[in-house]
């Protein structure tokens, strides 16, 4: 039970390196490129799950705030506005609203993860260019067949 | 594996990673200093400002280097001419379909940047999306179609214009005697408050980074699609 326990607590890690060991899998064990490109993006798509599980909170939302607590700002700003203008005391708008770090799944591991994809997307384009350009020359995207191809010296 | 019951629970709202100052201070005080709801695109766009801007470059140097792999230069060797695969003559559905659906995708494409820091989106996504549009121009068509519309000189020149837009945001910076990309100083040229600034220097590098990747993803989809020879493709 407790076995069982440490697992479902935890799925997400396991779910993680099941996918990531896959792509590792792919990316050494097979010969066709075209897989190991495949095993490249699975590997990538394993480590955003990873962050992106890292981040979530029970019961948050997505990080954006809600429309009450922006529009509720505003007013609270020409409020804080006009009571300056009487009174002439400097309030701090910054605690007008009350945000509840806890409302909202943590931003940073998504904006990173952005990126990750960004990045994702550029290797797999340049890698299918290259297995384009490899199988232009040698006429096979088969990793075992082009190593002999320039062992003969072609 | 051994180290997975080291890792913090599932939704646990205080693991490390969510209980560090960091991030709590991301979701506190993004509204505050910025003015934008969305905290994922200030994140990205105002306080990642500079990771961004290279991962704008990212995009640009891969669009780039594709082409120098796949493109032939000097004299052609014997290009063995293919099958065509596909029928010349166009199908009326699909240009139907297409003809419909490819300004309602620009369109949205276009909402999905305006609206990138009060809603999920951002430059990004709604680049990717105006990407789409043109593949799918070019899928129905071919490439040529596609090719009246953008041509390629055209998709670099949009491509390092996304760029320029969004490191000419950082100079104008250094210009106003700011720090590089510190947009909260361009509020001297904008008329609003320097909070307000932030949150509209973020839509317009949104809009940089939306030009890249738009015209990025075209390149890369023309250029694997027609072995680099931009003729003819799928």
């Amino acid at each position: 039970m407790e076995i069982f326990e440490a697992i479902s607590t935890k799925i997400n890690y396991w779910v993680y390196i099941v996918i990531m060991m896959i792509g590792l899998y792919a990316m050494i064990a097979k010969n066709n490129m075209i897989k190991k490109l495949i095993g490249m993006s699975i590997f990538q798509t394993a480590i955003i799950l990873f962050y992106v599980s890292i981040g979530v909170k029970e019961g948050a939302t997505i990080p954006i705030l809600y429309h009450d607590q922006v529009h509720g700002a505003h007013d609270d700003h020409h409020e804080a506005d006009t009571s300056h203008g009487e009174n002439g005391v400097v309030e701090s708008h910054a605690t007008d609203i009350h945000i509840n770090p806890d409302e909202f799944t943590n931003p940073l591991v998504h904006v990173l993860m952005l990126t990750a994809i960004v990045v994702g997307v550029s290797t797999l384009g340049v890698g299918l260019a290259i297995t384009q350009k490899l199988h232009r020359e040698y006429g096979s995207i088969e990793e075992h067949e082009i190593l002999e191809l320039i062992k003969s010296g072609k | 594996m051994s180290a997975v019951s080291d890792f913090p629970d599932w939704g646990d709202p205080h693991s490390p990673a969510n209980s560090y100052r960091l991030s709590q201070g991301y979701i506190t005080e993004t509204f505050p200093e910025t003015s934008v709801p969305n905290m994922v695109t200030a994140v990205l766009a105002d306080y990642r400002g500079y990771d961004t801007m290279f991962e704008t470059v990212v995009i640009f140097t891969a669009g780039i280097a594709i082409i120098a792999i796949l493109r032939r230069y000097g004299p052609k060797d014997k290009v063995v001419p293919e099958q065509k695969l596909y029928k010349k003559e166009p199908d009326l559905i699909v240009e139907t379909t297409c003809r419909l659906m490819i300004p309602i995708i620009q369109l949205f494409a276009l909402y999905v940047v305006a609206h990138g820091h009060h809603s999920p989106g951002g430059g990004f996504q709604g680049g990717v999306i105006f990407g789409a549009s043109f593949i799918l121009l070019a899928l129905a068509r071919d490439l040529q179609a596609a090719q009246k519309w953008v041509p390629e000189n055209r998709i670099l020149n949009l491509a390092g214009i996304g760029i320029f837009i969004y490191s000419g945001f950082g100079f104008l910076c250094l210009l106003l005697g700011s720090n590089f990309l510190d947009y909260s100083i361009l509020h001297k040229v904008m008329g609003v408050t320097p909070i307000e600034a932030r949150s509209h220097s973020m839509l317009g590098v949104e809009i940089g980074v939306a030009f890249t990747v738009a015209a990025i993803m075209f390149s890369i989809y023309s250029n694997l699609a027609s072995k680099g020879e931009m003729k003819e493709g799928l």
